[in-house]
C-alpha cells in the first residue's frame, strides 16, 4: 500500500538554478498554483521515477536570500520552512540549492537553513561555471564542514541528476531517520550568544512542538527588526518582553544586535569557503562579463534594449493580431452557426452572443498573453531581465517605481491584462501595487479602434508640411497622454497612497544563461493556464451579465414600431403612388420585399428602380432598426439615458452614454455599439465600415441642429477613453493579482473620476476658447 | 587601512576601482538586507560600471554582481584597496 507522500522542499537563492533542478527532478509536469490568499506561485510535482509505493512530492520554494524576509516570496519560503502554513506539509527533507560559482552568499542562506534542523542535503549546482571561473571545490571538505551530504550538479545539462534521484528514492524508502542535531554556523559575540540561548530555552518551553527550530528562531527573533512586529499573534508578550530587554542589554554592551548575527555568519562562511576552495586560474573575464560590456553599454546597451522592446511590442501588437483575428472569426462563425441551428429566440441569443462570444472574449487574449509570457520567460531565463531593470531603473525611479516596472508598463500598450500579470516579477509589494494601479492608463490595443473611428469622424484631415497629418498627431497625442497620466499617477500614489521611502534597489545581475526552449514554452503555458482558469471565469461571467443588460427587458411592440418607422421612411423616399395610402406598415415592407426579390420582381419604372437600389435591402434595414431600438430600450440603454445628466457637461448625449456603458465589456465594443445605436449595423472593423460609421457619426445632430461629433467632442471623448477604466477583464485580473476587491474598485473609481474630470476640463476650456 | 585614506562614498569611485567597505550607514530598516547580500565592513569590492543613465551602480562583491542605486551607494563608505 502506498504510504503518504514524502515531502521534499527545494530552497535556495534566486538564480541558483533551483527551478532547473526542479524541472529535471519532476520532468516538467509540475502543478502550478498559488499559495492560499497570496499571489505567490506554488510549484509542486511528483519525483520522476519514484517507487509508486513510496511516492515523493517535490515543492519548489520561491528564491530567497535570507530567512529574514523582504518580500512576499521570501516570507512564503520562510513560513514553509518554519512549518507555519497549514496547507503545506512539514518538509521531510530539505534540499538547499547552492550556486557553486557564488559560494559565499549562497552558503549564507544555506547555513541558515541547515540550522533549522530538518534533514537537509546540499545540491551544489553549476559546478561547471565554477570550474570555468577557475574555482575548485573540495566537496568532501564542504560536506564535512556543513555536516550534511553534498551532491554536485550541472542541472542544466542533467549531470548528477540520476545519482541524486537515486539518493532521494532511497531516502523515501526508509523514512524515520529524521532526528537531526542542528549545527550552528554562528560564532556570536559572547553576550549575544548568552541572550540567544536564554530566548531559545524560553521558546522550547513555550512551543514544545517546534523545539527543533528554537535555536534558529531565537536568533532570528533577536536580530530581525521586523519579525516581531509582523508576527505579533505568533508570540506571547513574554517573548516580546525578553527580546526587547535582551536588545537593550546588548546595546548597552555595545553589540549591534541587527548586524552581529549576519557578521558572525559571514565570518564562518568565509572561513569554510577559504578552507574548501582553491582558485586555480586568475579571474579572467568570463563570457558573461564580456556580454555585459555590450548589453549594458552606454550606447549599444540602450540601443539593443530599445530594439528588443520594439520587437516585443511589435510581437504583441502585430504578430498576436493574426491568431486573434482567427479566433474572432472562429467565434463569429460558431455563433452564427449556432444561431442558424437553433433559430431565433432568447436561448439562441444567450448561447451565441452571451456565452460563445463571452468565451471568445477570454480566449482572444490568449495569443497576446502567450507571446508576452514567452518573451518574459526568455528575458528571465537568460538573465537579461535584471539587465533591463538595471538599464531602466533611473527612468522609473524618477516617479518612485522600480526598474522592473518597465516591462509590465510597456506590455500594457498591447493589453493591460498580460501587463498586470507580468508585475509578478516585481518583488516589492508596493512597487508592484503602484505598477498595477497605473498600467491600464497606457493606451491598450482595444482603445485603438475607438481612437480610429473618432478621429475619422471628428478630426479634419489637415496636413502640415505636407507630411504630418492632424489625425496622426491626434493619435500620437492620445498615446502620450496615457504615458504622462500613468507616470504622473505613479508619482502621486508614491506620495500619498503607498507612502514611505521606496525600498532600496538591491538587484543581483546573475551570469547569462542559455535558455531551454522546452522550459520556456512550459513556463509560458503554465502562466497562460492560470489566466484562463482564474480570470477567464470572471470575464465570461461579466460578459454574460452585460449581454443580459443589453438584451432585456424586451418589448414586442419594438419590432412593430420599427416597422412603422421604416415604412414611413419608405413612403417618404419612394416615388409617390408606389404604395397604396391605406396599406399597413407590414404591407408596405412586404411590397418592397417582393420588388427587391429578383424572382418575383417585375419591371419597374426608372425612379422606382432608383429607390430600390438606394434602399439597403429590407431585411437588413429592418434588422438594424429593430436592434437599434431594442438596445435603446434595454437596461443598458436606460443606464445610458440615466447617466446623461452626468455626461452632458462633457458634451456627450445619451447615445454616447450607451456606448460608454457597453464599453465596460471591452473598450472596442464602443465602436460596434455605436453602429447599433445609429442603425449602421454590421460593423466588421474593415476600412469601409469604419468610414461608413464615421460618416454616420458626422451626420448626427443635436435637436437644435448643431453637429454632435465636432472635433471638440471627439477629443473630449478620446481623452475620456484614455483615462477611464472600462474593461471588466482588467478588473478581474487586478482582483486576482491583488487578492481583494479593494484595489480594483479603487482603480475603477480613480480612473473614471480622472477621465470625467479631464474630459470636463477639455470640453469646457475648449468651449471657452471658441470651439464648438 | 592607511591612515591617510579617509573613507569616501562608494558612489564617488570610478569604474574598475577596487575598494574595501569601511562603514555601512544605510538606515536600519534597509540595512540588514544590504549586509546579508555580503556588503559588510571589511569586504573587498570592485566597481564594475554605472548604468547608461548614470544610476544604478554595478559592483562585484564576494564573486557576484550586485546593483545598488547611488542613493544607497552614497551611504556606504569605502577606502581604496
Amino acid at each position: 500500500m502506498p504510504t503518504s507522500p514524502i515531502q521534499i522542499v527545494l530552497t535556495g537563492n534566486p538564480n541558483c538554478g533551483k527551478t532547473t533542478l526542479f524541472n529535471v527532478l519532476t520532468g516538467l509536469r509540475a502543478k502550478v498554483g498559488n499559495y492560499a490568499g497570496v499571489t505567490v506561485e506554488r510549484k509542486e510535482g511528483a519525483l520522476l521515477g519514484a517507487d509508486p509505493n513510496h511516492p515523493v512530492t517535490v515543492l519548489d520554494l520561491p528564491g530567497t536570500y535570507s530567512l529574514s524576509p523582504q518580500s512576499l516570496d521570501e516570507q512564503i519560503a520562510r513560513d514553509v520552512l518554519f512549518h507555519r502554513l497549514t496547507e503545506v506539509a512539514p518538509p521531510d527533507l530539505v534540499v538547499v540549492v547552492v550556486d557553486a560559482s557564488n559560494l559565499q552568499r549562497n552558503l549564507y542562506y544555506a547555513t541558515q537553513v541547515i540550522e533549522l534542523g530538518h534533514p537537509t542535503v546540499l545540491a551544489l549546482n553549476m559546478v561547471d561555471v565554477a570550474t570555468e571561473n577557475g574555482l575548485e571545490i573540495d566537496q568532501k571538505g564542504l560536506s564535512a564542514a556543513l555536516g550534511i551530504p553534498v551532491f554536485p550538479f550541472v542541472a542544466s545539462q542533467g549531470e548528477g541528476v540520476e545519482h541524486f534521484r537515486r539518493a532521494l528514492r532511497e531516502f523515501a524508502a526508509r523514512p524515520g531517520t529524521k532526528t537531526v542535531i542542528p549545527r550552528e554556523f554562528n560564532e556570536l559575540p559572547e553576550t549575544f550568544g548568552r541572550e540567544a540561548q536564554a530566548l531559545e530555552r524560553q521558546l522550547e518551553t513555550l512551543f514544545p512542538n517546534r523545539q527543533r527550530l528554537a535555536a534558529a528562531e531565537a536568533l532570528l527573533l533577536l536580530s530581525d527588526d521586523q519579525v516581531l512586529q509582523s508576527h505579533q499573534a505568533l508570540y506571547p508578550a513574554s517573548v516580546v518582553e525578553t527580546v526587547t530587554s535582551a536588545r537593550h542589554r546588548l546595546e548597552q554592551a555595545g553589540v549591534d544586535w541587527r548586524s552581529a548575527a549576519i557578521e558572525a555568519r559571514y565570518a564562518r562562511v568565509f572561513a569554510i569557503t577559504e578552507h574548501v576552495t582553491t582558485q586555480t586560474v586568475s579571474d579572467e573575464e568570463s563570457l558573461s562579463d564580456r556580454l555585459d560590456r555590450i548589453l549594458t553599454h552606454r550606447i549599444w546597451g540602450l540601443a539593443i534594449f530599445v530594439g528588443l522592446m520594439a520587437l516585443m511590442f511589435q510581437g504583441i501588437f502585430t504578430l498576436a493580431a493574426i491568431p486573434m483575428d482567427l479566433i474572432e472569426q472562429g467565434v463569429e462563425g460558431l455563433a452564427a452557426r449556432v444561431g442558424e441551428a437553433l433559430g431565433p429566440g432568447d436561448l439562441q441569443d444567450l448561447l451565441s452572443v452571451g456565452i460563445i462570444q463571452g468565451v471568445g472574449a477570454v480566449v482572444v487574449f490568449l495569443p497576446q498573453i502567450c507571446l508576452l509570457f514567452l518573451f518574459i520567460a526568455l528575458l528571465e531565463d537568460t538573465g537579461y531581465m535584471s539587465r533591463a531593470a538595471f538599464l531602466m531603473d533611473r527612468l522609473m525611479s524618477r516617479v518612485g517605481l522600480h526598474g522592473k516596472s518597465f516591462i509590465p508598463m510597456l506590455s500594457s500598450f498591447a493589453c493591460a491584462i498580460p501587463g498586470i500579470m507580468a508585475t509578478r516579477t516585481i518583488e516589492s509589494r508596493r512597487d508592484r501595487l503602484v505598477t498595477i494601479l497605473v498600467a491600464p492608463l497606457m493606451s491598450c490595443s482595444a482603445r485603438l479602434p475607438v481612437y480610429t473611428v473618432l478621429i475619422a469622424a471628428c478630426i479634419p484631415n489637415t496636413r502640415y508640411l505636407g507630411l504630418i497629418g492632424l489625425p496622426g498627431l491626434t493619435l500620437l497625442a492620445m498615446y502620450l497622454l496615457g504615458i504622462v497620466g500613468a507616470l504622473g499617477m505613479a508619482w502621486l500614489f508614491r506620495r500619498t497612497l503607498v507612502k514611505g521611502e521606496p525600498p532600496p534597489l538591491i538587484l543581483e545581475l546573475p551570469p547569462y544563461k542559455r535558455p531551454v526552449l522546452k522550459v520556456l514554452v512550459h513556463h509560458m503555458w503554465d502562466r497562460s493556464k492560470l489566466f484562463l482558469r482564474r480570470a477567464g471565469t470572471v470575464i465570461l461571467g461579466i460578459n454574460i451579465l452585460l449581454w443580459f443588460l443589453s438584451t432585456y427587458p424586451k418589448d414586442p411592440s419594438i419590432a412593430e414600431k420599427a416597422q412603422e418607422t421604416l415604412a414611413a421612411t419608405a413612403r417618404d423616399k419612394a416615388p409617390t403612388g408606389t404604395f397604396p395610402p391605406e396599406a399597413t406598415a407590414s404591407e408596405v415592407l412586404e411590397q418592397i420585399r417582393t420588388l427587391q426579390d429578383p424572382k418575383t420582381s417585375t419591371a419597374a419604372p426608372g425612379d422606382l428602380t432608383e429607390f430600390l437600389k438606394s434602399w439597403p435591402g429590407i431585411e437588413t434595414a429592418s434588422a438594424q432598426e429593430v436592434s437599434g431600438a431594442e438596445l435603446r430600450h434595454s437596461f443598458a440603454g436606460r443606464v445610458g439615458r440615466a447617466i446623461e445628466p452626468l455626461i452632458r457637461p462633457l458634451g456627450f448625449d445619451w447615445k454616447i452614454g450607451i456606448g460608454l456603458v457597453a464599453s465596460f465589456a471591452a473598450r472596442e465594443v464602443f465602436v460596434s455599439t455605436m453602429s447599433v445605436v445609429y442603425n449602421v449595423g454590421g460593423y466588421d472593423e474593415s476600412e469601409e465600415s469604419t468610414a461608413s460609421l464615421a460618416e454616420t457619426l458626422r451626420q448626427q445632430t443635436r435637436p437644435d441642429g448643431s453637429q454632435i461629433y465636432t472635433p471638440l467632442t471627439g477629443i473630449t471623448l478620446m481623452v475620456f477613453y484614455v483615462f477611464a477604466m472600462q474593461c471588466v477583464s482588467t478588473v478581474a485580473i487586478v482582483r486576482r493579482e491583488t487578492n481583494s476587491w479593494r484595489w480594483p474598485l479603487f482603480q475603477i473609481a480613480y480612473m473614471t473620476g480622472l477621465a470625467w474630470t479631464l474630459a470636463l476640463v477639455v470640453f469646457q476650456v475648449g468651449r471657452l476658447l471658441g470651439f464648438e | 587601512m592607511n591612515p591617510t585614506d579617509t573613507p569616501a562614498p562608494l558612489s564617488s569611485l570610478n569604474p574598475g576601482a577596487k575598494a574595501i567597505v569601511r562603514e555601512v550607514r544605510i538606515p536600519v530598516q534597509h540595512r540588514a538586507r544590504i549586509l546579508e547580500m555580503g556588503l559588510l565592513v571589511g569586504t573587498p569590492i570592485e566597481i564594475v560600471r554605472f548604468a547608461p543613465l548614470g544610476d544604478p551602480i554595478e559592483l562585484k562583491v564576494r564573486g557576484y554582481h550586485l546593483s545598488l542605486r547611488r542613493h544607497e551607494a552614497d551611504q556606504i563608505l569605502v577606502t581604496p584597496a
